[in-house]
């Protein structure tokens, strides 16, 4: 079990061809005290490397969403200090794209209108706008729907289309709240699968919250366990298999210890 | 053939046609209707009630027909001031609303002042504002507009502050500007509840421009409907009165009828008020 487990950074997985091992961002000793008193996160140091596919799991208050917004510029940090590879900040901004748990689209725009808003505020025109978004509605598997209403297709179809609005972007990283969280199982493995998909096909790098260990595991190349009350990171998991993992890694002894590797962490982060 | 009888059979099972769902909408509200009318005029005609206490509908009828020269003319200086004062109220609220909307500070210095205008009832201060405004019709218009101000301020400036958070901090992370946020977001949000407010403000434009008349008591050939109704009284003309009456509900019938459809028509592609459960 040992070598699985790894509480240093950087270690690389060459199976993945975008992964370069090279820092997109280090977040050091970044802490977070709300207005309220609450400390969410104390100390967090973690680097995130261009192309990887990283989960931050942990459980409910272990302050993993905060850090996501703290990344997405969101929310402001109390301590500590982000530094992003080429040292933009604001430019930056603009080339993250962010899933929200429930798919937060506009009711009273089409699903075309809603994929196009991202192009919009950049002031793209219509033109150039209209085949990046029809390509982003392909790509996540709805085209046909791009004249219906939001309130139209099922939950994971709505999913789809905040992934989509994501991808029309173009963003160099994309930020995950527990995007399918809200999911049954069945259409989540699927959009699992949808997600490795477009993540393989592009250059982006993957934030990835979670609490669920075996979607952490399925998704990422490296797992980020998180510790409670106050946030911060508890420890490190390389998930060392090959991609593309196709639905038999779901059921492979491998995926077995990582997901064994990953609970043992988790439940350490319980005791301590 | 075969076919076409199939997809039939399946409408009829899955739901409600078209004629049930008409029905249901219209026919049993108007059957309800004309029982009212029915029993009402029996009961006039039994107990023969002198028509200056009440009037049977029929001789309602009657009597809009021959007093429609003067009945008409009424109905459109009564209309005319509730539309005016409905049109003025929406421009105003909304405008007011997105003030509100652009500062908490703004909202929280001036809300009470729109509180208290809404509060304070128009019959106390109608005469004031026909004392101090000259013209006739220009106060009984400030009257109802008063009175149909408040729910569009109050609704609109609520939808503008509903915005889902999330697709806030979207636009901000793709770096809107405030006039993008606002457009692309706040007021579609907000649209809803304004056409709720939209649809109180109608009939409370019209009570606003009834009550104002009363107070006003005004004659002549600029009186609406209400001085119809002050005069009818006068001379116990009650038929007449009911005449007018008849006249006043069903203008404010047709007001709540023509809010309500053009919210249908801006909110049934999108909105849960507007968009037919499915069963």
């Amino acid at each position: 079990m040992t070598p699985l487990l790894n509480s240093g950074v950087g270690v690389t997985s060459p199976k993945v061809a975008s992964m370069s091992g090279k820092p997109l961002l280090t977040l050091s000793n970044v802490g977070k005290v709300y207005s309220t008193g609450v400390v969410a996160l104390r100390d967090v140091n973690l680097t995130i490397e261009e192309g990887e596919f990283l989960s931050l799991l942990g459980p409910s208050g272990c302050g993993k969403s905060t850090l996501l917004r703290i990344i997405a510029g969101l929310g402001g940090t109390t301590g500590g200090s982000l530094s992003w590879n080429d040292g933009a900040t604001r430019n930056m901004r603009r080339e993250i794209g962010f899933v929200f748990q429930d798919a937060t689209l506009m009711p009273w725009a089409t699903v075309f209108k809603n994929v196009l808003l991202p192009l919009k505020l950049r002031g793209m025109s219509k033109a150039e706008a209209t085949p990046r978004v029809e390509r982003a509605i392909e790509q996540v598997g709805l085209s046909g729907f791009a004249n219906a209403y939001p309130r139209e297709p099922s939950g994971g179809m709505r999913m789809r289309v905040s992934v989509a609005r994501a991808l029309v972007a173009e963003p160099k990283i994309l930020l995950m709240d527990e995007p399918f969280a809200s999911l049954d199982e069945i259409t989540r493995f699927r959009l699992n699968d949808d997600l490795l998909r477009l993540w393989a096909g592009q250059d982006w790098t993957v934030v990835f919250v979670t609490h669920s260990v075996f979607e952490s595991v399925y998704l990422s190349s490296r797992v980020v366990v998180m510790n409670t009350s106050p946030g911060s990171v508890f420890g490190t998991v390389n998930v060392d298999a090959p991609y593309p993992r196709l639905e038999d890694y779901r059921t492979s002894t491998t995926y077995n210890e990582y997901c064994r590797a990953v609970s043992t962490k988790l439940s350490e982060t319980m005791k301590s | 053939m075969n076919e076409k009888r199939g997809i039939t059979i399946r409408n009829v099972a899955k739901g409600p046609g078209p004629l049930r769902n008409f029905m249901a909408r219209i026919g049993a509200p108007v059957l309800v209707g004309l029982g009212f009318l029915t029993i009402w005029e029996v009961l006039v005609r039994i107990a023969e009630v002198p028509h200056y206490i009440l009037p049977g509908p029929l001789l309602i009828i009657k009597t809009l027909i021959t007093d429609w020269h003067t009945l008409f003319p009424s109905l459109m200086v009564t209309l005319s001031i509730t539309l005016s004062a409905l049109f003025v109220a929406t421009v105003a609220g909304v405008g007011v609303a997105v003030l509100f909307a652009q500062s908490r500070m703004v909202e929280r210095t001036l809300f009470p002042y729109t509180v208290m205008l809404q509060v304070t009832p128009i019959v106390a201060i109608a005469p004031l504002i026909i004392i101090w405004v000259k013209d006739i019709q220009l106060s009984l218009l400030i009257c109802a507009w008063i009175v149909a101000f408040f729910p569009i301020i109050s609704n609109t400036t609520l939808g503008l502050n509903s915005t889902n958070h999330n697709l806030l901090d979207l636009l901000q992370l793709y770096g809107a500007s405030r006039r993008q946020i606002f457009w692309y977001v706040r007021l579609p949000s907000a649209l809803p509840y304004f056409l709720g407010g939209l649809r109180i403000s109608g009939g409370l434009a019209l009570i606003g421009a009834v009550v104002a008349e009363f107070v006003a008591g005004t004659g002549g050939n600029q009186s609406g409907l209400a001085f119809r109704i002050l005069e009818s009284s006068y001379t116990l003309q009650i038929p007449r009165m009911f005449a007018a009456l008849f006249l006043i509900t069903f203008s404010g019938v047709l007001i709540y009828i023509a809010t309500t459809l053009i919210a249908h028509f801006a909110l049934h592609r999108w909105h849960e008020s507007a968009v037919r459960r499915e069963s």
